[in-house]
């Protein structure tokens, strides 16, 4: 098998142009995709039978849930991918992507709030779904700090690669918590194995909403990237052609 | 793969794999904390501590809730399918509550094997149906009930 794509992906000159097609296209795309899943979701799909119209706030909170943790996922492969191979890309794909996971906690977190204070009567409760979600947003908290507190960005792409790369081992806890202990939280509304225990006409705009979500956030992680790699590499030649003929 | 590479990629996978068997044991020995409430069984067979604030968890039982007109005061009791337990309390319940329904109540054990409760929770499940859909699954059960009744009275 050829890695020849790996590596050419991986010089921050061929993604940035390779990312500069792409960024565009994946974010509209995302958002057009993520306008029909919600209207469908939150003014045409059927209330639900015990909680009425409040449920629709899973159309906003599933996706946000599911980037939150993907995302993590993802920075956990480039903090591999940084610590071993030492690819130029993986750091910045890591600052690249933190701040945008750590406001798709946050949204699941709030939503989740929201939904809880509807549906179960209180806000918060420190079960383990929802304190392991907590501790990923604050996992996400962490590593941007970090980034922006070590002044040597050699020193500061090394210890946030760590931080990723161990908090890996709070997915499958965050997966898995409802299953393990008994939670106020219900199970898992997507599987990959089973059908979803909802009529298509509520889990069609829900997946649509899903698959909105990680077009837009896609499109972000590559314009997010474009910057830093621009700003990393200011000193290159590339860098300065590509900015005397395009502006910045 | 370059040796130096095999060498840190190695590092790192045991890197994970000790932390993680140290999370995997620090969350088996606080089980009881990570679990939200006790079922009635484990309450009954007092692995509960006693006199303490807990959560108990449990379906509430179909035909057990009895409500003070006067007052906010409820009484229902609650079941795990093998003990069941009498649950009170004073207060404002979630939209969510109803008989056959799962619910999470923070409170304590009074002498008299009444849990006295001081908040309920409604807990819900991840099936969601429209209300069509689950009054017609309930007029065809009722349905099939009628049908063996009447097959019963021949």
């Amino acid at each position: 098998m050829s890695w020849a794509w790996f590596h050419r992906l991986g010089s921050p000159k061929s993604f940035f142009f390779w990312s500069k097609r792409w960024a565009r296209p994946a974010f509209l795309s995302g958002l057009i995709i993520l306008i029909v899943g919600l209207v469908w979701g939150l003014a045409f799909a059927p209330p639900d039978y015990q909680q009425g119209d409040s449920f629709r706030i899973i159309y906003i909170h599933v996706p946000a849930a599911m980037l939150a943790q993907t995302c993590y996922f993802a920075l956990g492969v480039a903090g591999i991918v940084s610590l071993v191979w030492q690819m130029k890309i993986a750091p910045m794909f890591i600052r690249a992507v933190a701040p945008i996971g750590a406001v798709m906690a946050f949204i699941s977190l709030v939503t989740g709030a929201i939904w809880g204070k509807t549906a179960w009567g209180t806000w918060w409760v420190w079960d383990a779904r929802l304190t392991s979600v907590l501790v990923l947003f604050f996992l996400y908290m962490g590593i941007i700090a970090l980034q922006n507190a070590l002044e040597e960005t050699a020193l500061a792409d090394k210890a946030t690669a760590v931080i990723s790369v161990v908090g890996l081992i709070n997915l499958p806890i965050i997966k898995y918590s409802v299953v393990w202990w008994n939670t106020l939280h219900q199970g898992a509304t997507f599987t990959l194995t089973e059908k979803p225990a909802m009529p298509v006409e509520m889990w069609l705009p829900l997946l649509i909403a899903v698959i909105g979500f990680y077009c837009m956030v896609m499109g972000l992680a590559l314009w997010r990237m474009q910057t830093i790699i621009l700003l990393r590499e200011h000193r290159t030649q590339w860098v300065k052609q590509e900015v005397t003929d395009h502006g910045v | 793969m370059h040796p130096l590479r095999r060498k840190r990629l190695i590092i790192i996978i045991a890197i994970l794999l000790i932390l993680s068997s140290a999370v995997g044991l620090v969350m088996f020995a606080l089980q009881q904390n990570i679990n939200l409430f006790f079922s009635p069984t484990q309450i009954a067979s007092g692995e509960a501590p006693q006199q303490a604030t807990i959560r108990a968890g449990g379906v509430v039982v179909e035909g057990s809730v009895k409500r003070d007109p006067q007052t906010l005061y409820v009484s229902f009791d609650v079941t795990d399918y093998q003990y069941s337990m009498t649950i009170e309390y004073l207060g404002i319940l979630p939209d969510l509550f109803r008989e056959g329904q799962g619910i999470v109540a923070q409170g304590s054990m009074m002498a008299n094997g009444v849990f006295k409760a001081t908040q309920v929770l409604a807990k819900h499940d991840e099936e969601y149906m429209a209300p069509e859909v689950s009054d017609a699954l309930k007029n065809a059960q009722s349905k099939r009930v009628t049908v063996t009744e009447s097959a019963l009275s021949y």
